[in-house]
């Protein structure tokens, strides 16, 4: 497949812009909202633009091979940069604009990069703090002029004044002569993963794997040049390389930029996308503005809106994945799309979406379900950067909350004895950048790419499954899989329950810490005239112990009808009395619960939920915000939740 | 005080000029109250001057008599080298002199974009029956100051909050949407009147930064009044400072500083 495309018209991103200004030159490419007008560019105001900027570079003196760091908020003008400096023969390394100014240094020299295009003054004085750390830095370029005029420009310049240069000094020979070098195999850009663990390691992509990838996956989606995207994620994420340029630049559609990461639900409405990305977290603060405007709205339209919601609900997802339903539930629904669902989406910015995706992190049902049931045709890709994004994902009409999908067109997938998935694919990364014992430990000689995760092929569906990450998943002490992510975040997607914690890796069953949302319960205690002067005493109110332990059963109940997990029902929980918080070391700041520390400190509550004890008398240190030390001390219910009979395959084994 | 009239640059490059007004012996009474008493200054072209001095120390006075809203009994106020005659609010702010207010005076129902379009009034030059016509002169117009009006959105990065309607946003973007509407009117002369009060430290910085940059991109003379001593010290070139109507300090920062009657006034003076 590669031998006939390489060297062809689609080798590189620069030459599909030429590919797209000769075959769509009119149609907008790029849309930028400034000074409160949507500005647009054509495909070949575009690749002029493009152009300018390349000749600018060339006259700066770059080479072949060379790394530039890109960093900055989505707008053209960062895009436009991104392939230029492909049109130049060398690396685009896009960074976080957010990050920080030691990150950006130790990617700048870890890539040796002689040269940034920056987008405003935030990122210039970021990278003069770090500047004595990095000789080999040259020359920084910058967008946007505001607040930069009296700064010295020895080696400062700006984007539009390198253009002029270009333009008039730039030499186009030879940058022609660049752009016709490019091969399939060279390299289209250079990513940092975020690193979790250790230092951040750069991905290096090649044209192959951007472009193949873009190919296939748009024609997964039908993917065409009349689609319109926002783009509004982070330049320095894969996602949006692919959707941005990729994808973009292989179907010839339009990038729209938004005015400020404030504007992004007010640009959303404006230009309606027809192709959409979330995390699930956007998904999730779009739905509570939905809901708690809702709450203020009149009586009538608050009915209605409960009442066409839950038709939505009982028929919106069997409508979009085509089954039959009833002549008079289509009729209610139609309906209800002119009364209801049709100004919601409107109101969301998503009436004209006809493919979503989420990806990220697990999505609730409830959450899913909602979008889906107005006709919004979301669905759930996994993927990772090492994988040029796409793994698996949902064909239209087969979309369900708790897998991933399928094999993405061209990918390969296995699970290894472990449970740990691994891909091999078109997409796959060269390798990490001047780092040949991780790439080694990653990718083995075959291509075969190990992901992190743990995951089994659901039997019934044939789409990938995500447990967990590999290294929590652990053995209880039958030998049964256990995977605590996987249990808490089915608790954690009810409303009442802010964080779990599941024990029982080399138990003989599992428990669960559970700290309830007091926002969520307080309301609900609100409602129900049920008074509490405190966290710790509404935390073991009887009626809130009974709420909770219904949930638990719910979970339990799902979690037994997957005879790979089924020994991961909870047997026994206790409400914590304190939020587990990062100030106590109890959390990362991102908010990612640290099981092993959670497990030491509550110590003596674990041993109660294992050795049968009613309740338990506990005191803990915690940590105010100036940073003072108390104690709080509590007397804990331990409760038990109803759990069903495992039918063990174990047993049957034996 | 006036030996320093020669145009100078300042050590972060912004180039001061000469005297833009000068205000001299102005003394100002409602009815048998004196509340400024003799006072002399002058604001230099392209500096930010600050006015600070203890509660009731006369300090709106001051700023209502540089805007010409009050007329004071004695003394006489010198714009541009010559005596500035009694005016109506509107002849001053065609003269480029634009403020806020302490108690924020925006148009609470109107959008923020609608506000800071009011501040384009002097600048409009067609006539009602043009504006009802619409097309041509009058529709050009308008987008000749919208585009003025966006790019004060853009500078004061209200972009978010342009259709909101200014009822409903919190007190420090409201303070912002003062200071848009007052830049919108391209003024040579901004007074500030406590800018400041009521702020977060955080709104309190991000404020300072826009009244640096407005006065280091347009090069816009600005005279404010504020209580947070800090803020006034990193923030201005020059300072005057009232005590019960009388001028008891006029210099830099560090010069007041050190100013023992300032200290006195600040911080309470043991009697005997």
């Amino acid at each position: 497949m590669t031998v006939v495309a390489s060297n062809t018209a689609h080798a590189s991103v620069p030459r599909l812009l030429a590919r797209n200004a000769a075959s769509f030159g009119s149609r907008a490419a790029y849309r930028e909202k400034e000074f409160g007008i949507w500005q647009s560019w054509t495909w070949s105001e575009a690749a002029k633009e493009v152009d300018a900027i390349a000749l600018g570079l060339l006259t700066l003196g770059v080479n072949k091979g060379d790394h530039i760091a890109i960093i900055g908020r989505n707008r053209p003008m960062l895009y436009w940069s991104i392939v230029a400096v492909q049109s130049t023969g060398c690396v685009p390394v896009p960074l976080y604009q957010d990050a920080a100014a030691d990150e950006v240094a130790y990617a700048l020299e870890n890539c040796n990069a002689r040269f940034a295009i920056v987008g405003d003054q935030e990122q210039v004085d970021k990278i003069a703090d770090v500047r004595d750390q990095l000789p080999m830095l040259q020359q920084i370029v910058y967008a946007d002029p505001k607040g930069l005029r009296k700064y010295d420009h020895t080696d400062l310049t700006s984007l539009a004044d390198l253009q002029d240069i270009g333009r008039k000094q730039g030499d186009k020979t030879l940058l022609q002569s660049r752009i016709d070098e490019a091969t399939y195999d060279d390299t289209c850009v250079m990513l940092y993963t975020s690193g979790t663990t250790g230092r951040p390691k750069g991905v290096v992509l090649s044209n192959r794997n951007v472009i193949e990838t873009a190919k296939n996956s748009s024609d997964f989606d039908n993917l065409s040049e009349v689609e319109e995207i926002l783009a509004y994620l982070p330049m320095a994420w894969v996602g949006d390389f692919i959707f941005s340029i990729g994808q973009a630049y292989w179907s010839g559609f339009c990038v729209n930029c938004p005015e400020s990461a404030e504007t992004m639900h007010a640009d959303l409405r404006e230009i309606g996308p027809t192709y959409f990305f979330a995390p699930p977290a956007v998904f999730e603060a779009h739905l509570t503005q939905v809901m708690i405007r809702m709450e203020d709205a009149s009586p009538i339209k608050r009915k209605m809106f409960h009442h066409f919601m839950a038709h939505a609900k009982k028929v919106g997802p069997k409508i979009l994945d085509g089954e039959t339903v009833g002549l008079l539930d289509r009729l209610k629904y139609t309906v209800g799309e002119f009364l209801v669902y049709g100004p919601l989406k409107n109101r969301l910015g998503l009436s004209r979406v006809r493919i979503g995706y989420t990806a990220g992190e697990a999505i609730g049902p409830e959450l899913f379900d909602f979008y889906r049931s107005l006709g919004i045709n979301l669905k759930q890709l996994y993927g990772q950067t090492e994988a040029t994004v796409f793994i698996t994902q949902q064909p239209d009409g087969q979309v369900r909350s708790d897998t991933v999908g399928v094999p993405s067109p061209g990918v390969e997938l296995k699970i290894a004895d472990s449970g740990e998935v691994f891909y091999r694919s078109p997409g796959t990364f060269v390798e990490y950048y001047n780092n040949p014992e991780s790439t080694a430990s990653t990718k083995d000689p075959e291509g075969w790419v190990a992901t992190g995760d743990a995951g089994f092929i659901d039997k019934t569906s044939g789409h990938l499954r995500i447990i967990d990450r590999i290294k929590d998943v652990g053995k209880m002490a039958d030998g049964a899989m256990f995977a605590p992510k996987y249990v808490e975040n089915k608790l954690k997607f009810f409303p009442n329950i802010l964080e779990a914690v599941v024990f029982g890796a080399g138990r003989d069953r599992c428990c669960a810490f559970v700290n309830i949302d007091l926002t969520a319960v307080g309301n609900w205690a609100e409602r129900n005239n049920i008074a509490y002067s405190s966290y710790q005493e509404i935390s073991q109110h009887p009626r809130v112990l009974e709420m909770i332990n219904s949930h638990i059963n719910e979970v339990n109940e799902i979690v037994a009808g997957d005879e790979m997990l089924a020994s991961c029902q909870i047997h026994r929980f206790v409400i914590l009395h304190k939020e587990l918080d990062a100030d106590d070391g109890e959390m990362t700041r991102t908010r990612k619960v640290r099981r092993a520390v959670v497990g030491e400190k509550f110590g003596d509550i674990v041993d109660a939920l294992y050795d049968g004890s009613p309740a338990v008398f506990t005191e803990t240190e915690v940590t105010y915000e100036d940073g003072r030390k108390g104690k709080i001390s509590a007397n804990l219910q331990v409760c038990d939740a109803s759990v069903k009979p495992v039918a063990s395959q174990k047993v049957a084994a034996e | 005080m006036n030996a320093m009239v020669d145009p100078y640059t300042t050590e972060d490059g912004r180039k001061i000029g000469g005297v833009l007004m000068d205000m001299r012996n102005i003394t100002l009474r409602f009815g048998g109250v004196e509340a400024i008493k003799d006072i002399s200054f002058n604001i230099r072209e392209g500096e930010i001057r600050a006015i600070i001095g203890p509660n009731g120390a006369g300090k709106s006075s001051m700023l209502n008599v540089i805007s010409g809203f009050y007329k004071p009994q004695e003394g006489e106020v010198h714009f541009r080298g010559s005596i500035r005659p009694p005016m109506k609010p509107y002849q001053v702010a065609r003269l480029g002199i634009a403020r806020t207010f302490q108690n924020i005076a925006l148009f609470e129902g109107m959008s923020v974009l609608d506000n800071i379009m009011t501040g384009r009034l002097n600048h409009m030059k067609t006539g009602l029956f043009a504006q009802a016509i619409w097309k041509g002169a009058a529709e050009k117009e308008e987008i000749e100051n919208r585009a003025h009006v966006e790019r004060v959105i853009d500078f004061l990065e209200i972009q978010a909050i342009r259709k909101t309607p200014v009822g409903r946003l919190p007190y420090g973007l409201k303070k912002r949407v003062e200071l848009a509407r007052a830049l919108a009117a391209d003024p040579k002369l901004l007074l500030l009147d406590e800018p400041m009060a009521g702020m977060n430290v955080e709104e309190k910085e991000d404020m300072s930064r826009f009244i640096l940059d407005v006065n280091d991109e347009f090069g816009t003379t600005i005279a404010l009044i504020e209580h947070d001593m800090g803020v006034v010290m990193d923030l201005s070139d020059r300072v005057v400072v009232m005590d019960y109507g009388r001028k008891i300090g006029d210099g830099t920062p560090s010069e007041i500083i050190s100013n023992q009657e300032v200290i006195d006034a600040y911080l309470g003076v043991a009697h005997d």
